[in-house]
C-alpha cells in the first residue's frame, strides 16, 4: 500500500477544505516562481524523467506531448485545453478533484501553460458537473486575488488567463479534438489526425490538451523531483493514481494508489470486498466501459497497470474499475453498455453509427434469449467491422466491451441462445420467394 | 445521438434579460477576437435556465443574431448536445442515471419510483406539470450510485424509499438536500477507510 506521505491528493475526501490558505498548508503554491525560474527545458526533462503518462485514458507519455508544442510562439498563439469531460462509465475521480483539490489543478495550469509557451488555458468541464465549475471558479478568482495567475502570475513574469468552458452532455467531447470543435462552438465531432493539435489545434493554432489529473500531479512531481514519481510503480508505469472502485463491492470509493497495484488488493482493503464474498465475483471491468472485462481467474492474479493490462487484453484506462458479481446478469451489463455507446455515437462514421445501435439491438435479444446460435459470430463480426474503422477511438471503445464478453462468457451467451438459425427452423418464411431454397 | 422532439407550443419571442445580457457578454469576452461562436453553448444553456428548463426556437434564433451567426449553427448544436431541453420539462427535471455501474447497484429501483410517482413515460410531465423524468447515461457518480441529477444538484446513494421522499418533497414545493443520503462524505470509503487518517484525524 502507497505511504500516505507518498500521496498527491491529501485532500482526496475533502478533511481540510479546498479553499486557498487550506490549499496553501498542504504544500500548494509552495515556492512556485522557483519551479518556474528553472525554465522550461527543465520542466519539460523532469517530467520526462518521471515517465508521466496522461491519466485520460489513452496513456500518452506527457513530457513527450509537450515537447511537441513549437519551442518559439510563432504567428498563432498557444492554448493549453485542460479536458475535465468526465463521462466515462465507472469514472469519478476528476471529480473529486475539481470540488477539492482546485488549486493543484490551477498550479498544474501555470506550470503546463509555461512549459509550452500558452497564455491561455481553457478547462473544458462537462455541463452536468455545473456544481464543481461553480467550485472551481471560486478557487480561480482565489487565485486572481492573490495574483498566483493572470498577469504576471506569482510574480515569475509569466502571463496567464484560465477561462471555463461547459460541455452538455455528450460523452464524445471527452475525445481530445472533439472537445476542441466544442469549444469553438460547434457539434463534438472528431477530427481527423493529423493534423495533431500539438500543431494545429484550437483555432488553428498550437494546443496541448491534458486530462485533469494529469496536470494536477505535476507540481508535486516538480517539487519532489521526477525520479521520485518515478521511484513509485515499475518502469513506464510509475507513480500513483486514483483508482474509481464501483459496482457490487460493500464500500465503494476513491482512492489513490501506486500505479501495478493488485487487484485483489484494491478491492479486498480499500473497497471492503465483493458483496457476497470473493468467490461470488463474477467479472471486473478495470479501466471505464471502453476497457474488455476480465473473468475472476484473471482479476485473482492482475497487477493494475497500463502494460500488465494490455498483456491480459484489456486496459488501464481510467481507472474506473466496475465490479460484477455472480447475482448480476453479465449480458445484461454489456447490453446496457451497448447501450451507452449507442446513444453517445457522434453520427460521424457509418461504421460506428449503425454499428453500435446493431451490437446493442443484438445484445438486448441476447439477454432475453432471443438470438439464433448464429447471431453471437455475427455479433463478433460486427465488432470487427467497427473497429479501426473509425476517425477516433470511440469505435474501439464500443466494440471492446462486446469483444471482452464475447472472449470470457461466449459459452453464456451461446447457453442462452441455442436457437437453430431462422431459415433451418421455419419451413414457411412469408418474406422469401425462393422457398425452395430451403429444401435440402 | 439523442432523439429530440422539438414543442410544438413556441413562444413568439425570447430576449436576454438583463442579468443574462450582461452575463452573455462577460462569456463572449472568454475567447478571442472574431470567435463569438464559442459562446453558443454557454448563451443556449443561459437561455435554457431563464426559460424554466427549455430552450424555444425563438431563443435559438435570438442567439444567433446576438452571436452574428447562421441560425442552422446554433440549431445544430442545440441538437446534437443532449442537455439542452427543446421541450417543457418542468421547473423540476429529474434525471435518473441508470448506466451499468449505476444499474448493478438498483438505478431501476429509482426509475419505477419515478414511473409510479410522476409520469409512466419519461420526459412527460406530472399531472401537476412541474416535473418531469427520463433516463440518463452515466452522469460521472459512479461511486456514489444509484444516483440522480434534479436541475443542477446530484442526490447520491439512493433507493427507492429515499427517491420516494425526495419527490415528495419536490411535489410539496421543498428543496430537498442535495448530496449523499447515507450519510457518507463525498467519495470516502464508509466503513473501513484505510488511506489519510492523520489528516482525518487532525
Amino acid at each position: 500500500m502507497l505511504r500516505d506521505e507518498d500521496r498527491i491528493f491529501t485532500n482526496l475526501y475533502n478533511d481540510s477544505g479546498p479553499d486557498l490558505t487550506s490549499a496553501q498548508k498542504r504544500g500548494d503554491w509552495h515556492d512556485t516562481k522557483l519551479l518556474i525560474n528553472k525554465g522550461r527545458e527543465w520542466i519539460i526533462n523532469e517530467v520526462k524523467l518521471s515517465e508521466l503518462r496522461g491519466r485520460g485514458g489513452a496513456g500518452f507519455p506527457t513530457g513527450l506531448k509537450w515537447s511537441f508544442a513549437p519551442k518559439e510562439i510563432g504567428s498563432r498563439p498557444h492554448y493549453l485545453v485542460i479536458n475535465a469531460d468526465e463521462s466515462e462509465p465507472g469514472t469519478c475521480k476528476d471529480r473529486d478533484i475539481l470540488r477539492f483539490e482546485p488549486q493543484k489543478l490551477i498550479e498544474g495550469c501555470l506550470l503546463a501553460s509555461y512549459a509550452v509557451n500558452a497564455h491561455k488555458c481553457y478547462i473544458y468541464i462537462r455541463g452536468e458537473y455545473l456544481n464543481e465549475g461553480k467550485k472551481l471558479q471560486e478557487a480561480i478568482d482565489e487565485a486572481y486575488e492573490n495574483k498566483l495567475i493572470g498577469n504576471n502570475a506569482c510574480d515569475s513574469g509569466w502571463d496567464l488567463d484560465i477561462y471555463i468552458h461547459y460541455g452538455a452532455g455528450a460523452y464524445i467531447c471527452g475525445e481530445e479534438t472533439a472537445l476542441l470543435e466544442s469549444i469553438e462552438g460547434n457539434k463534438g465531432q472528431p477530427r481527423l489526425k493529423p493534423p495533431f493539435p500539438a500543431l494545429i489545434g484550437l483555432y488553428g493554432c498550437p494546443t496541448i490538451i491534458n486530462n485533469v489529473e494529469t496536470i494536477a500531479v505535476i507540481p508535486t512531481i516538480l517539487r519532489r523531483s521526477g525520479k521520485w514519481f518515478a521511484s513509485l510503480g515499475r518502469a513506464k508505469n510509475t507513480g500513483s493514481k486514483i483508482y474509481c472502485i464501483s459496482g457490487n463491492v460493500n464500500n465503494p470509493c476513491n482512492v489513490e494508489e501506486e500505479m501495478g497495484i493488485p487487484l485483489k488488493d484494491l478491492i479486498e482493503k480499500h473497497a471492503g470486498g465483493v458483496i457476497g464474498g470473493w468467490d461470488n465475483l463474477k467479472a471486473v471491468i478495470p479501466g471505464g466501459s471502453s476497457m474488455p472485462l476480465i473473468p475472476k481467474k484473471i482479476c485473482e492474479t492482475i497487477k493494475l497497470d497500463f502494460d500488465e493490462c494490455i498483456e491480459n487484453k484489456t486496459g488501464l484506462g481510467t481507472a474506473g474499475i466496475v465490479v460484477i458479481n455472480k447475482d448480476q446478469d453479465i449480458i445484461k451489463c454489456m447490453a446496457r453498455i451497448a447501450r451507452f455507446y449507442k446513444h453517445e455515437s457522434c453520427g460521424q462514421c457509418t461504421p460506428c453509427r449503425e454499428g453500435s445501435g446493431w451490437m446493442w439491438r443484438m445484445l438486448e435479444r441476447m439477454a432475453k434469449g432471443e438470438a439464433s446460435r448464429d447471431e453471437v459470430d455475427m455479433l463478433m463480426d460486427v465488432t470487427k467491422q467497427i473497429e479501426g474503422h473509425t476517425i477516433c477511438a470511440f469505435g474501439e471503445g464500443s466494440a471492446w466491451p462486446v469483444q471482452g464478453l464475447l472472449r470470457h462468457f461466449k459459452k453464456e451467451v451461446v447457453k442462452r441462445n441455442n436457437f437453430n438459425p431462422l431459415v433451418d427452423r421455419n419451413k414457411k418464411i412469408p418474406y422469401l420467394v425462393d422457398q425452395h431454397l430451403l429444401e435440402k | 445521438m439523442s432523439i429530440k422532439k422539438i414543442s410544438k407550443e413556441q413562444p413568439s419571442n425570447f430576449e436576454f434579460n438583463k442579468v443574462n445580457l450582461n452575463e452573455a457578454n462577460n462569456i463572449i469576452k472568454n475567447y478571442p477576437e472574431g470567435k463569438k461562436q464559442s459562446a453558443v453553448m454557454a448563451l443556449l444553456y443561459l437561455a435554457q435556465k431563464q426559460n424554466d428548463n427549455w430552450i424555444p426556437l425563438s431563443a435559438m434564433k435570438y442567439i444567433a443574431k446576438f452571436l452574428q451567426i447562421p441560425y442552422i449553427k446554433v440549431y445544430e448544436v442545440a441538437t446534437f448536445y443532449s442537455m439542452y431541453n427543446l421541450a417543457p420539462v418542468g421547473k423540476y427535471f429529474i434525471q435518473v442515471c441508470t448506466t451499468t455501474p449505476c444499474m448493478l447497484r438498483g438505478a431501476y429501483d429509482i426509475v419505477n419510483v419515478c414511473k409510479k410517482k410522476i409520469s409512466e413515460n419519461e420526459k412527460e410531465l406530472s399531472k401537476d406539470k412541474i416535473c418531469s423524468w427520463m433516463e440518463v447515461e452515466c452522469l460521472g457518480a459512479c461511486i456514489n450510485a444509484p444516483m440522480m441529477q434534479i436541475n443542477e444538484d446530484y442526490y447520491e446513494d439512493l433507493d427507492d424509499k429515499k427517491t420516494e421522499k425526495i419527490i415528495d418533497q419536490i411535489f410539496r414545493g421543498e428543496k430537498p438536500k442535495p448530496g449523499s443520503y447515507r450519510g457518507r462524505k463525498n467519495s470516502e470509503p464508509e466503513n473501513n477507510r484505510k488511506t489519510l487518517l492523520n489528516i482525518k484525524n487532525a
